[in-house]
C-alpha cells in the first residue's frame, strides 16, 4: 500500500498523526518542504526527541521501504554503499581456471558483474520498487568523520553513485532523505546548505502530555499530568543531560509497572534513574529538591484544576 | 613562472620607464606587507600593464590586482597598498628619501582602517627590529629575514611581560611559523600498505586479475593515523593580557596549519572565536576576535566559563578524544567556586588536560591560590607558557602520546607538600 505525499502543511500533520506522531508545525513545515522540493530534511537535536522516529513513520505512513543507515567513527565506502563479494569472487577465478577460461578480460567482466555486489544502505536506497522511493535514514551522521561527510555531499547532491568495475548507478526517483545529528561535532556548512534544517526541541508541557496520550495509552491520566508537569520541571533546571522525551515515557511506563497511581518522593528517588542518565545530576535532584519540585508541580495542578 | 621571452622588458618605456620603475617598487612594497612576491610577478606585471595599457585607473588596479593577489585574504591588504602608493605620483621619491613628513601625512590621513603591516612596510626608512641604522641598501628584506640568531636566542627566551614593541613584533613573526606537532592516534579508517597486519581483499582481486588469476598475492593494510582534535581554553582576563594577545598569535598560527581546532576565549564569560581564527590574514582574524569578545581584560570567573563549557559545548567539540589546553593563571574572582567539579568534568571528557599557566615562571611558584588548587590535581601535564621557548617546548608535551592519566602531577604536589 503506498500513499501520495502530502499537499500541505496540515496534511503533513495529519499524516504524521497517523503514525501516532504528534509533532510541531514548525517541524511539519519543513518535512513538507524536504518532500516537496526533494531536497534532505536535516535534523539536530538533544537525544531522545524523536529525530529518528520521524523517518520511521514517514516510512510507515507513506508505505515506503526504509532504508537505515546508522553511522559511526570510521565508516567507509565498504560498509555504507557497496562491497564486492570477495569469497565468491576467489571461486569463480578458481572455476575459470580450472574450465580452462584464460582470457582476463572476460574474467575481469565476469567477476565484477552485479550478481558479486554486496549492496549496502546507501546504494539501496537509490533502487525504486513499487512504493516508489525508499526514505533513506542517516542517523546520527556527527558520528562519522569528515571524509566520509564529503563523499556524502557527493552522493546526495546528484544521488548517484559511481563503481569504477561497472559504472555509475543513478537513481529513476530521488529517496526521501532524513539525516539526524546529536551534535557531537558541528556538521560541515557545504552538507548543511544543501538540506532543510530544523532544530528538534524538547515539546512543551501540552504536546508531551498528548504524546504520552498517544504512546503509553495505559498510563493513568493524573499520574501522566504530574511525570509531564515533573519532567518540564527538570528541563528548566540546570542539568548536565536533561531528559528527552524518550525518558519520559520511560519512566511513565516505570511507574505504571509498579502500580503507582501518584508521585510521592520515595518513588521518584527510587526511579531516577529512568529520567537522568549522570551520577551528579540524580545526586543534585534526589531528596529535597525532587521533594520541592514535586510540591510546586502538585500545586500547580490543583490550581489549574479548580480554576 | 617566469617566461623568458626574446624580448626583454627594460623597452617597456612607458612614462619614460618611470612606471616601471614604480610597479616595481610598488611590488616591494606588498612584499614586505607580506605578499608572496618574486621578480618573476613584478615582470608578469610589467607585460600585463603593456598589454592592458594605462588607459585609466580601474584598469591599471585591476591590472595589478589580477598579477599580485592570488588568495581572497590579501585583497584588502593590496586594496589600501594601491590607494596609499598610487594616489601620489611623488611617492617614489618619498620612498627613497627616508620617510619624509609628507608620506607620514599620507599615512596619517588613511588612518586607523590601514593595516599596521602595511604602514610598517610603507616606512621603509625606519630602522627594523634588529637591524643597524643604515640598511637602506636591503629595503627590501623582510623584517623576519632581518632576525640574526643571536637577536631571536635572545628572544626566545624573554618573557612575553618584558618585552618592548619591537621586541613583539619579531616574537609575532616567530610565532606566525610555528607548528604544533602533535600526536597522532589510529583511526578506524585504513590503508594499503605494505606494513600492516590485515589482508585488504578488494586490493588483493585487482592485484590478482592483473596476473589472470595464476597468483593470488595478497595485500595488506594498517589503520590510517590522525591528529586528535585540539581544544584550546584561553583566559583573557586582566591578569593575563599581556600573554593572551601573544597567544591569540600562536593559537591563529596553529588554527590555520591544521583542522580540528576549537578555540574559547573567557574572562568572565565563555566565547567561542573558532571561526574567527580561521581567516588566514592574521589582522582581519584578530579584528573579528576582538569585536565578537566583551570582556577583555576584566575579571576571572573561571568556574562559570567551564561550566558553561561542560554545558553547552564539551559535547559538540569533544565527541573525537580531543586533546584540551586550558591557558589561565588559575586566579579567579570567585575563589574557585564550583571549578574542582568543573574542572572535573573537564578532565573526565577528553582525552588530555593540558594546563599552561604562566606563572610557573618564576621559581619560587607554590600552589597558593585556591583556584590553582583545584586546578592542580585534574590535569594531565601543565607547563609554563611566557616566552616563545616555552611555546616551543609545548610542541614536545603534544608530540608525545604518553597515558591518559599519568602521576606527575601528583608526584609534584606530594613534593610541594613535602617541601
Amino acid at each position: 500500500m503506498t500513499n501520495p505525499l502530502p499537499a500541505s502543511v496540515d496534511e503533513t500533520l495529519e499524516l504524521l498523526q497517523r503514525g501516532d506522531y504528534i509533532a510541531e508545525r514548525s517541524l511539519a513545515t519543513a518535512l513538507y518542504l524536504a518532500l516537496k522540493l526533494n531536497r534532505p530534511l536535516f535534523l539536530e537535536g538533544e537525544a531522545g526527541t524523536g529525530k529518528t522516529e520521524i523517518a520511521k513513520v514517514l516510512s510507515a505512513t507513506l508505505g515506503r521501504r526504509l532504508v537505515r543507515l546508522q553511522c559511526y567513527e570510521g565508516l567507509d565506502v565498504a560498509s555504507a554503499v557497496y562491497e564486492w563479494n570477495y569469497a565468491r569472487q576467489m571461486i569463480e577465478i578458481r572455476l575459470a581456471e580450472a574450465t580452462g577460461e584464460k582470457s582476463r578480460e572476460n574474467l575481469g567482466g565476469d567477476i565484477f558483474s552485479p550478481e558479486f555486489l554486496i549492496k549496502r544502505p546507501l546504494l539501496q536506497a537509490l533502487e525504486s520498487d513499487a512504493a516508489g522511493p525508499p526514505v533513506l535514514l542517516i542517523d546520527e551522521l556527527d558520528r562519522t568523520d569528515e571524509p566520509f561527510e564529503a563523499y556524502l555531499l557527493e552522493v546526495l547532491s546528484d544521488f548517484q553513485i559511481t563503481i569504477p568495475e561497472i559504472g555509475t548507478i543513478k537513481a529513476e526517483q530521488p529517496p526521501t532523505v532524513i539525516i539526524t545529528s546529536n551534535r557531537t561535532r558541528e556538521i560541515h556548512d557545504a552538507l548543511k546548505r544543501r538540506c532543510f534544517y530544523h532544530w528538534v526541541d524538547y515539546p512543551d508541557a501540552a504536546r508531551e502530555q498528548d504524546i504520552l496520550r498517544v504512546k503509553a495509552p495505559n498510563v493513568p491520566e493524573h499520574l501522566s499530568r504530574q511525570v509531564v508537569g515533573f519532567v518540564q520541571r527538570l528541563r528548566g533546571m540546570d542539568l548536565f543531560k536533561l531528559p528527552g522525551v524518550a525518558e519520559t515515557l520511560d519512566w511513565a511506563q516505570a511507574l505504571t509497572q509498579l502500580d503507582r497511581l501518584e508521585l510521592d518522593p520515595e518513588t521518584i528517588n527510587d526511579t531516577l534513574g529512568t529520567l537522568l542518565k549522570y551520577q551528579d545530576d540524580i545526586a543534585k535532584i534526589q531528596g529535597s529538591e525532587a521533594n520541592r519540585i514535586l510540591t510546586q508541580v502538585k500545586a500547580e495542578l490543583s490550581a489549574a484544576h479548580s480554576a | 613562472m617566469v617566461q623568458d621571452t626574446p624580448h626583454s622588458r627594460p623597452d617597456i618605456q612607458i612614462d619614460g620607464g618611470r612606471l616601471s620603475a614604480n610597479i616595481m617598487h610598488f611590488a616591494r612594497c606588498l612584499r614586505a606587507a607580506g605578499l608572496p612576491i618574486g621578480p618573476g610577478k613584478v615582470l608578469q606585471a610589467l607585460e600585463a600593464v603593456e598589454a592592458v595599457g594605462i588607459g585609466n585607473r580601474r584598469d591599471f588596479y585591476w591590472t595589478l590586482h589580477a598579477v599580485f593577489v592570488n588568495r581572497r585574504d590579501q585583497r584588502e591588504l593590496f586594496d589600501q597598498a594601491f590607494h596609499v602608493f598610487w594616489r601620489n605620483p611623488d611617492i617614489l621619491k618619498r620612498m627613497m628619501a627616508l620617510l619624509l613628513p609628507a608620506l607620514k601625512a599620507d599615512l596619517k590621513q588613511e588612518g586607523p582602517e590601514m593595516s599596521r603591516r602595511l604602514a610598517e612596510a610603507l616606512q621603509t626608512g625606519k630602522p627594523k627590529p634588529g637591524e643597524s641604522q643604515g640598511g637602506e641598501e636591503d629595503q627590501e628584506i623582510e623584517i623576519d629575514a632581518s632576525l640574526t640568531w643571536s637577536d631571536r636566542e635572545l628572544i626566545q627566551t624573554m618573557d612575553f611581560e618584558k618585552m618592548s614593541a619591537a621586541e613583539i613584533a619579531m616574537a609575532k613573526s616567530v610565532i606566525k611559523r610555528m607548528s604544533l606537532p602533535i600526536m597522532t592516534v589510529p583511526t578506524r579508517r585504513f590503508q594499503l600498505s605494505h606494513l600492516g597486519h590485515r589482508a585488504d581483499l578488494r586490493a588483493t582481486l585487482r592485484q590478482t586479475l592483473r596476473s589472470g588469476g595464476d597468483v593470488i598475492d595478497l595485500a595488506t593494510k594498517r589503520r590510517r593515523e590522525r591528529h586528535p582534535p585540539l581544544v584550546v581554553l584561553c583566559d583573557i582576563s586582566g591578569s593575563m593580557s599581556r600573554y593572551s594577545r601573544m597567544l591569540l598569535h600562536f593559537l591563529h598560527a596553529v588554527t590555520n596549519d591544521r583542522d580540528r581546532v576549537h578555540t574559547f576565549l573567557f574572562g568572565t564569560r565563555l566565547t567561542n572565536v573558532t571561526r574567527y581564527l580561521r581567516y588566514k590574514d592574521i589582522d582581519v582574524s584578530l579584528e573579528k576576535v576582538s569585536g565578537a569578545v566583551q570582556d577583555w581584560s576584566g575579571g576571572t570567573r573561571i568556574g562559570r566559563s567551564l561550566h558553561e563549557f561542560n554545558r553547552v559545548w564539551s559535547r559538540r567539540v569533544l565527541g573525537q578524544g580531543a586533546v584540551v589546553i586550558l591557558i589561565t593563571d588559575g586566579l579567579d574572582r570567585d575563589a574557585a567556586e564550583g571549578l574542582g567539579e568543573e574542572i572535573e568534568r573537564l578532565h573526565k571528557s577528553c582525552r588530555r588536560l593540558i594546563w599552561l599557566n604562566p606563572l610557573l615562571r618564576y621559581d619560587g611558584f607554590e600552589p597558593k591560590s585556591s583556584g590553582i588548587r583545584a586546578i592542580m590535581p585534574h590535569v594531565d601535564d601543565f607547563r609554563p607558557v611566557h616566552n616563545l621557548a616555552s611555546l616551543a617546548d609545548l610542541a614536545k608535551v603534544l608530540d608525545h602520546v604518553g597515558p591518559r592519566r599519568h602521576g606527575g602531577m601528583a608526584r609534584w604536589l606530594a613534593e610541594v607538600a613535602s617541601a
